[in-house]
């Protein structure tokens, strides 16, 4: 029972890792981009290369993982996607599912189509008991560095003076350009900053979710749910919405296993009906 | 890079054919393969594509006095491109026989095709035990999914093995397996205390692992498609289920060669009955996987078996009929078919134009820091139990 | 301004003028018709674009002239496909040519209850929306294996003669010529659809849809309308490949069938109705030759094909179809625009 509530929660917060750079670029630059998955792939991969094939320990591989994200997410932000960003909502659509097919399509190439795991030390794998509550020993640590992350990101938005930046500029890019923020250098910040945490979720969940080159395809509509039920005006909006998926996916699929992903998609329109801006977003329009 | 190889094949074959000065069409027999090289089954393409590179390059590309052609298309994952390109195929490229086929519901589709067109199908990898009775002209070198799942249920009855939760995929060959397993174990006296099934596209196994769990069986049955087992395994091990002393026993797709060197220690001990491992100890095997290994760069898995004895079932078709290629020659000649594989001997049922193979028990070991199924029982010339039932 | 000086009568006289056949329109379809018998052994690749290009119709009617981003259009086509698979299967409707009009009612039927859900949002917001419609009709066909087949697909469809008369051949001759002729039917009524008063009204809505509102359009009652019509146009579409491959998948509703279709559209150019039937000749040809070219990474080369075409600007690459695209806008209304959202008013 408290099981199942506990997988709900580690697969949410691995949600929440994973989207929120996504959040943050659809609030900000009101940008829609499907290719945020093949961020976390790269994430994904280059953990299992750098733990598998070069023996690097994995706690030094997630920030590596982050790092290669990040890098590759400010080369395409700069060279690529700035020139998407005051095209229509179809082209940006257009844009980034051509980056997924050749995401796709490149790392079956460099990687081969099978399956990768990360090899994790022997210490991660397993499960303990507390009262009576299996707990994962990976998934434990997943809540607690998501919950960390969270934690770390809630405090540089409402504490930094970049936190008070970005929340400007996604306020009104207008005005906080009229202040003399620099928009532009925010955003492109803020979008390694969003592709090296989903490279950062790709490497943790490579393990729970399984990695292989159709992975952003697999998971893009997972996070778009998350984004759009959780609305982009905050990060909590996003994190309650991941927290609701993750544990209404698993109990859905322990209680009511022949309705199997029916029930998220069933939810996600029934939000969006209700509250098109999102479940937790500030009734200001846009 | 492969598309020049294949290329070059093309129009090597092409100047053969106007070197040789004869009417090309004529000397040239045309094998469709179809198979996923993009999408959810894309690794097993790419086995079967290697598989049938390798016995190309050695065997050459003539027998009896034809070239032999390979035209390879991609299904994407997906059965109503196969049906299309099936069509296309023999309509436009007038090929003799179409190969390959990943998952069922791709055989079950071009099935009418092969009988309507009177052009053979070599299924090399969906093991449906139904798939070989929806035409005349399907015969099939992989293997059917019973046909490891009674003796592996044989097994666990004599292993002391009483309660078991089956874990299936939610498609033809999970009921197949999850029928078969179940029928042959109760009727020994074993319990199924539960009967999981779990979604064929992106499956996420933990809910159901825990819900397998809760039921405490002895140990968990669990069929997947191949390439799927990785995920399973990982999270089989991530519930602590090898610790609370559940075993896991199944067909051979879960502990597929082509995941087994990625799942790490906890796959080891694994009881599995299938019909080949890259570990099956004779010469003829030991060649075939240094030579595929050389090739692919990845170890051959059973799918890959499918593809190179599909071609070779070609090939010695088209030896006994000197050449002829036309289906119902092809068929004739190819049913009874037997040979010594790789993975054993082999013979192509005369009756029922299904495979007739040993059916080993492995357990997966660490052997020369790689895991492996390690062969350790052999049932030998075991027919499609199905079909054996219906007569 | 413009308008006040034109009266009624030359209201009504361009809009019939626009109406009519441009000799290069009745060029295409001789050729399209003339492949019947130039073609032969093109059939099945071109039965394949006869569907596709009927699909891209249909998201065009949403997209082009309405404005409506949607990434679930393979919902509709799933629909209907399975619709009329399951009609032949069970031997209800014998008959093909009714079959393919049922099926395509009961995909109108399913656009009209969720183009409700359509009508609010944002552009993202519908984009989830009609995406999920389609992740959960795939589901709902997934859960109903008695009656879909489940991941099997539905297998044991055999289709009976078009008209009692034309059997579906293997060589998909007969298959084809069917597919074509309901593509220009569906064409000749889309093509009065949107030069009606009522298509005008929908280019304003899509235009903007607040000012249209003002002018008295029911904004609403309009985009559902033509929801339901795209939705029906979809099913057909899906219908006919049910019909021609005798077998209906889970495939049908997958998402990358509705983004693909999106390229169809773009490629070919969105907003006239041309855009979608040489998109689909063009996307077809490319794709399968990419495909045979190299079956393992052909998907990256459709991929780097739309990142050029956004970042070159798709107007300038689709530019090569201004010859049909000024034929089709022959009485460009773009230039009387302002006046042109004031026939509703009349």
């Amino acid at each position: 029972m408290l099981t199942i509530l506990f997988d709900g929660i580690a697969y949410g917060m691995l949600l929440f890792v994973l989207a929120c750079g996504l959040a943050v670029t659809l609030g900000l630059m009101n940008f829609v981009n499907l290719a945020h998955g093949a961020f976390a792939m790269a994430g994904g991969y280059v953990t299992v290369v750098m733990v598998n094939r070069w023996g690097v320990p994995f706690f030094a591989a997630l920030p590596l993982a982050f790092l290669f994200s990040a890098v590759i997410g400010l080369l395409f932000e700069r060279t690529l996607y700035v020139h998407v960003y005051r095209k229509p909502h179809l082209d940006q659509v257009l844009f980034t599912i051509g980056l997924v097919f050749m995401s796709v399509a490149a790392v079956d190439f460099v990687m081969g189509s099978q399956q990768v795991f990360v090899q994790l030390p022997s210490w991660l794998e397993g499960q303990f008991t507390v009262f009576g509550v299996g707990i994962g020993r990976y998934r434990l640590l997943i809540i607690v560095i998501c919950g960390v992350l969270t934690v770390g990101l809630q405090l540089v938005l409402s504490r930094t003076r970049f936190g008070s930046r970005l929340r400007a500029a996604v306020d009104d890019a207008r005005v906080a350009r009229g202040l003399g923020i620099n928009v532009n250098r925010v955003f492109a910040l803020t979008f390694a900053f969003g592709s090296g945490l989903a490279g950062l979720g790709g490497a943790l969940g490579a393990e729970i979710l399984g990695l292989d080159p159709i992975f952003p395809l697999k998971f893009m509509i997972y996070f778009l749910i998350v984004v759009t039920v959780g609305g982009t005006s905050s990060i909590t909006g996003p994190f309650l919405a991941s927290l609701l998926l993750g544990i209404g996916d698993v109990a859905g699929k322990y209680y009511v296993p022949t309705f199997g992903s029916f029930v998220i998609y069933t939810i996600m329109i029934v939000v969006l009906i209700w509250r098109p801006q999102g479940l937790f977003a500030r009734p200001v329009g846009r | 890079m492969k598309a020049y190889k294949w290329m070059a094949a093309l129009s090597a074959a092409a100047i053969g054919a106007l070197a040789a000065g004869h009417a090309g069409a004529q000397e040239t027999v045309k094998v469709g393969l179809i198979v996923s090289m993009t999408g959810q089954q894309a690794s097993t393409g790419k086995q079967i594509k290697a598989a049938v590179e390798l016995y190309q390059k050695q065997n050459g590309d003539a027998v009896a006095g034809k070239k032999v052609q390979v035209i390879l298309r991609d299904s994407g994952s997906v059965p109503d491109n196969t049906k299309r390109l099936a069509q296309e195929l023999i309509v436009n490229d007038k090929v003799n026989i179409i190969a390959g086929f990943e998952i069922t519901p791709a055989a079950l589709a071009v099935a009418p095709l092969a009988t309507e067109a009177k052009v053979p199908a070599v299924v090399m990898a969906a093991g449906t035990s139904i798939i070989t009775e929806r035409s005349p002209y399907i015969v099939r070198t992989s293997f059917t999914v019973p046909q490891s799942c009674v003796i592996i249920a044989d097994w666990a009855v004599k292993n002391g093995i009483k309660k078991v939760v089956t874990i299936v995929s939610d498609y033809a060959p999970g009921f197949d397996a999850e029928k078969s397993f179940t029928e042959r174990f109760t009727g020994a006296g074993g319990q199924v205390a539960q009967a999981i099934r779990v979604p064929l596209a992106n499956p996420d196994f933990a809910p159901f692992l825990q819900r397998a769990a809760d039921a405490k069986p002895d140990a968990i049955f669990i069929f997947v498609p191949s390439g799927q087992g990785g995920t399973f395994m990982k999270q089989y091990t991530e519930r602590g289920l090898d610790k609370a002393g559940i075993k896991l026993i199944g067909p051979g797709d879960v502990t597929d060669d082509d995941l087994l060197p990625n799942m790490g220690d906890a796959a080891i001990g694994t009881v599995t009955a299938h019909f080949y491992s890259a570990d099956h100890n004779s010469p003829k095997n030991k060649t075939f996987v240094e030579a595929f290994t050389k090739a692919a760069g990845f170890r051959p898995n059973f799918m890959a078996l499918g593809g190179y004895d599909g071609m070779h079932l070609i090939y010695e078709a088209l030896k006994k009929t000197g050449g002829k290629a036309d289906g119902d020659s092809l068929i004739t000649a190819m049913k009874g078919m037997k040979w010594e594989s790789p993975r054993g001997p082999i013979q192509i049922d005369p009756e029922t134009r299904d495979i007739i193979q040993n059916v080993y028990i492995r357990k997966v070991e660490k052997k020369a820091g790689s895991l492996y199924n390690v062969e350790f029982a052999t049932f030998e010339a075991v027919k499609d139990p199905v079909k054996a039932a219906k007569k | 301004m413009l308008l006040a000086r034109l009266s009624q009568e030359e209201v009504t006289g361009r809009l019939v003028g626009r109406a009519h056949w441009h000799p290069l329109e009745v060029l295409f379809w001789v050729a399209a018709f003339a492949t019947i018998w130039l073609f032969p052994s093109k059939h099945l690749i071109l039965t394949e674009i006869a569907w596709l290009a009927l699909f891209a119709l249909s998201l065009d009617l949403i997209l082009g002239y309405a404005g409506i981003v949607s990434l679930g259009h393979a919902a509709f086509f799933g629909f209907g496909a399975y619709t009329a698979a399951l009609l032949a299967k069970h031997e209800i409707i014998n008959e093909p040519v009714i079959a393919l009009v049922v099926a395509g009612l009961a995909a109108s039927a399913l656009g009209f209850v969720t183009s409700f859900l359509v009508l609010r949002g944002t552009d993202l917001t519908r984009i989830m929306v009609t995406l999920g419609v389609a992740f959960v009709l795939r589901e709902i066909a997934n859960q109903n294996g008695w009656l879909t087949g489940g991941a099997d697909g539905l297998q044991g469809v055999t289709m009976k003669p078009i008209l009692g008369q034309f059997r579906f051949d293997m060589f998909g001759h007969n298959g084809y010529v069917y597919c074509l002729v309901v593509l220009f039917v569906l064409f000749l009524l889309a093509r009065r659809i949107v030069n009606s008063p009522f298509g005008l009204s929908l280019q304003s809505i899509r235009n903007n849809p607040l000012r249209a509102s003002a002018i008295g359009i029911n904004v609403n009652a309009r985009l559902i309308a033509i929801y339901t019509i795209a939705a029906g146009y979809a099913g057909i579409a899906g219908a006919l490949l049910a019909q021609t491959q005798a077998f209906a998948s889970l495939a049908y509703f997958d998402f990358e069938r509705s983004a693909d279709l999106l390229l169809v559209l773009v490629i070919g150019g969105t907003g006239y109705l041309y855009g979608g039937i040489i998109g689909a000749v063009v996307f077809k040809f490319m794709h399968d030759y990419l495909a045979v070219l190299t079956p393992q990474y052909w998907p990256f080369w459709i991929g780097l094909l739309l990142v050029v075409l956004v970042m070159v600007g798709r107007e300038r690459i689709t530019g090569w179809t201004a010859p049909f695209r000024r034929m089709a806008d022959r009485l460009d209304w773009r230039r009387l625009r302002p006046r042109g959202e004031t026939t509703e008013g009349r």
